[in-house]
């Protein structure tokens, strides 16, 4: 069976345990059509970046999933009916992540990153004669993103 | 810098500032994995104004950069990046 890696996104009134309950009856929809769920994880409330149905936080979740493509479109079915529900994805993968996923590491991720300083700023000092000849490229159209991702 | 740079390049009087040509970001053994869920890594990939940047000031390679704009998208969907910062 095709492994799936699947995350939703619950309201933000929603309690932890409801979220849980989701979860479950998840898991119970996958197990009645022949799946399984591999493992999953909990992100918590996160602060969505825009407001999505007036709610400006929710409750995230990210399943593994591996289950016949009848059973993720059953998921589906009953995740867009939820009005508990804001946002699902379900993304086809080749195999599992091992241990847990960037977000759940992405804590002593940024004390890694300090390493590439020359690459976070390195976005700006590619402009002022960066790697890229001023002159060379004329050929090119001139973008104005040039001088915004400068600070990216 | 421009003295020794001048004299290092093969015409100087075009690229009067050389530097070193950057390596794709996603290439090399301690390279990251592209994943829409990596947000922090993402976020050094998208402008200001929450664009996705281009690959020539990035150096990631044409193929990288399909991969990023896709996570990029994702992470959009799922509302862990924004669209735009207004």
């Amino acid at each position: 069976m095709p492994f799936y890696e699947h995350v939703f996104v619950a309201r933000q009134d929603a309690t932890p345990q409801a979220v849980e309950a989701l979860t479950e009856e998840i898991k119970a929809t996958l197990e009645a059509n022949g799946g399984t769920l591999a493992s999953q994880e909990s992100w918590g409330l996160r602060t969505l970046t825009y407001r999505i149905k007036k709610n400006r936080k929710g409750h995230y979740v990210l399943l593994n999933i591996d289950a016949p493509a009848k059973a993720v479109q059953e998921m589906e079915r009953l995740q867009k009916i939820n009005e508990d529900v804001l946002r699902y994805m379900t993304v086809k993968v080749e195999a599992f992540e091992e241990g847990p996923s960037a977000m759940m590491k992405s804590r002593d991720r940024d004390d890694r990153r300090r390493e590439f300083g020359d690459r976070d700023g390195g976005f700006g000092g590619g402009f002022g004669g960066g790697d890229r000849p001023r002159r060379d490229r004329d050929d090119r159209p001139r973008r104005d993103d040039r001088i915004e991702g400068g600070a990216a | 810098m421009s003295g020794p740079a001048n004299s290092a390049t093969t015409n100087p009087a075009r690229r009067p500032f050389f530097r070193r040509r950057k390596t794709d970001p996603f290439t090399g053994p301690q390279a990251p994995k592209i994943d829409y869920k990596d947000v922090r890594l993402l976020q050094r990939f998208i402008s200001e104004r929450g664009k996705i940047v281009p690959s020539r000031i990035t150096a990631v390679s044409v193929k990288n950069q399909r991969a990023l704009a896709k996570a990029i998208k994702r992470a959009r969907f799922l509302a862990l990046l924004p669209y735009v910062i207004s």
